[in-house]
């Protein structure tokens, strides 16, 4: 069985890894195949059948638990504006295209205002739980700042925790400032394990006081990508890798990357499209070269599926953003208003709320696992066994379909096979319905998104949408309202499948879809 | 002899900032500007001028 996120074999052979200084390729990272046939942690996985932990140090991370991120949320400081390299699809004079929505700039937060704020929302959003350092530039690169921000934040908030993202360049050096200020969650965008290739990607990096450019450049901020996830991996501190895909330049390059950061323990691989719309006067935006579709993006990740374990779920969230993964909620929290809050930090609150998501992850488990044996006997009755389509979700959260289709900003996707509900991935859409009004001219670029789905899984659908959709082939389907997403998806599938072996409907491959730029639209 | 910031391409990254052997760089109204009494240019210090070599804007320093 195949699971795109991590199974608990893998913990396992993780945990020996992490045991392990050197990582080695039999024992090193996480394979997304099933080890010994088990489901996976970040969808069915629980406290009981894993390492407790690696259990602990993802089971509320949004960022590192598929399941997780229905339900908890997160938020990123921008204490960091500095960058010591430049990266073709970024453009520093606005922000961070990697990280954050390129275009806006960020209310850059001196130490003291980031720990303020972090307060104010953690107590206001209980079920925020993870803080991260994502830049604007490189959180290591403003080491003073970032570490400041951590001192304070162990102090204050000791059930929050604590990440960064780098791009690595001064990774090696910052180690063991890292594991001393109880960090256990790192990012590395690590683009290419070939310099040649790096060289297309970044123009220059300022080392030993100098700047490099070139396949030197390249080669230098590879090897310390290499040597800082080492030493992270020997630490047990858990590593998520980023990739940037560049349709022409590292597309099938990064199966190899995967294969490198596999063997040397990373946790978790995250494939992310290219952002390159020309207004953000990045190089590759100025320059013209494209991000993948929705399909070439899933055909790599696909291809890593075999090495370490991929992420699917990443909003390419900005630097500042507030809340669970696909909203924003930093309007609510800008300084000025932070100055007005009456900030009371509950921890007994706060864990009594995540308790109580917990006992609803666990009910969720269970209805998938009773969908899945329906989908299974279906798909047999019906001959379809090999049978994999995509299906598109409205959700609010809370891994349930219960969002109206003109409320959607985005759509979660499931390929759905008479074996799992697997999410491979979510797209962006502009809202259907504004100001309780449907804009009709908005449909075509929402169908256009979820072009490559059988059917799309909403709350609720007005009359208009409904017909175009299905006019495209897309089935509109309402009947699993406020149902769990993996059953309703299984059962829907089940259906389908009884529908084609009755001949009522015929089955049919679908389309590519467009990826729609630009990251997380401010609700 | 010194160097300036282009006050209307600064980006406000501050990245020059720390880099300055003869801390002539702050920061003022969300941009950072360098004291041309203190800026040497990096002479005696280093090869080529630190800020320059760090600013992810091309030809946001210049000579003064």
């Amino acid at each position: 069985m195949q699971s795109a996120y991590i199974s608990l074999g893998d913990l396992k052979a993780n945990r020996n890894a992490l045991a392990e200084p050197v990582a080695s390729e039999s024992a090193g990272g996480c394979s997304s195949s099933g080890g010994a046939g088990k489901s996976s942690c970040g969808s069915s996985g629980g406290p009981d059948d894993m390492p407790s932990e690696i259990w602990d140090k993802v089971k509320n991370h949004p960022c590192y638990s598929e399941e997780a991120h229905h339900h908890f949320a997160r938020m990123h400081v921008a204490v960091a504006p500095a960058c010591n390299i430049q990266c073709n699809y970024c453009n520093r004079k606005y922000d961070c295209s990697n990280e954050s929505r390129p275009g806006v700039v960020s209310q850059k937060l001196t130490p003291d205002q980031a720990v303020k704020k972090v307060l104010a929302v953690a107590s206001e959003i209980p079920q925020m739980t993870v803080l991260g350092i994502a830049g604007p530039g490189d959180a290591l690169a403003n080491p003073k700042k970032t570490f400041d921000t951590m001192r304070q934040l162990t102090e204050k908030a000791p059930d929050i925790k604590l990440c960064l993202s780098t791009n690595g360049l001064a990774l090696p050096e910052m180690v063991d400032e890292i594991c001393k200020h109880n960090i256990d969650h790192v990012t590395i965008t690590i683009n290419m394990v070939d310099p040649e290739i790096g060289a297309k990607i970044y123009p220059w990096i300022f080392w030993n006081h100098q700047r490099v450019t070139g396949v030197e450049a390249a080669r230098i901020l590879h090897e310390q990508q290499m040597k800082g996830l080492e030493m992270l991996t020997a630490r047990g501190v858990l590593t998520k890798i980023n990739s940037v895909l560049i349709p022409g330049i590292n597309d099938e390059h990064l199966i190899e990357v995967n294969r490198e950061v596999k063997k040397r323990g990373a946790f978790l691989h995250n494939i992310m499209p290219l952002i390159s719309e020309a207004e953000h006067g990045t190089h590759f935006g100025l320059t013209g070269q494209r991000g993948p579709s929705a399909q070439e993006l899933k055909a790599v990740q696909d291809a890593c599926m075999g090495g370490a374990n991929l992420m699917r779920h990443c909003r390419q969230c900005r630097a500042d953003a507030v809340g669970l993964l696909g909203e924003d909620r930093s309007e609510e929290f800008t300084l000025d208003k932070i100055e007005e809050m009456d900030i009371v930090y509950d921890i007994d609150k706060r864990r009594a709320y995540q308790e109580k998501v917990e006992a609803e992850r666990q009910a969720q488990h269970q209805a998938k696992v009773d969908a899945l044996a329906d989908a299974l006997d279906a798909s047999l009755i019906a001959g379809q066994e090999d049978l994999k389509v995509l299906v598109a979700v409205a959700t609010e959260g809370q891994g349930r379909v219960n969002q109206h289709f003109g409320h959607a900003t985005e759509f979660q996707i499931f390929e759905v096979s008479r074996k799992e509900a697997l999410f491979v991935g979510h797209r962006r859409v502009d809202l259907y319905c504004q100001g309780g009004y449907g804009e009709d001219e908005q449909l075509p670029s929402i169908v256009n998104a979820i072009n490559d789905c059988h059917a799309v899984l909403v709350s609720k659908i007005g009359a208009c949408p409904r017909d175009e959709l299905k006019a495209a082939g897309i089935e509109p389907v309402e009947e699993y309202a406020h149902e769990f997403i993996e059953k309703a998806a299984l059962t829907w599938f089940a259906d389908y499948c009884t529908r084609v072996a009755s001949g009522a409907i015929a089955h049919q491959e679908r389309g590519d879809a467009r990826i729609r730029q630009g990251a997380v639209m401010a609700a | 002899m010194a160097l300036k910031i282009i006050g209307s391409t600064c980006s406000g990254c501050s990245a020059c900032d720390p880099e300055c052997p003869n801390d002539a760089i702050r920061e003022k109204s969300g941009v950072f500007i360098i004291d041309p009494a203190k800026c040497t240019e990096c002479e005696g210090h280093y090869d080529t001028p630190q800020c320059v070599a760090v600013c992810p804007v091309d030809g946001c320093i210049v000579k003064a």
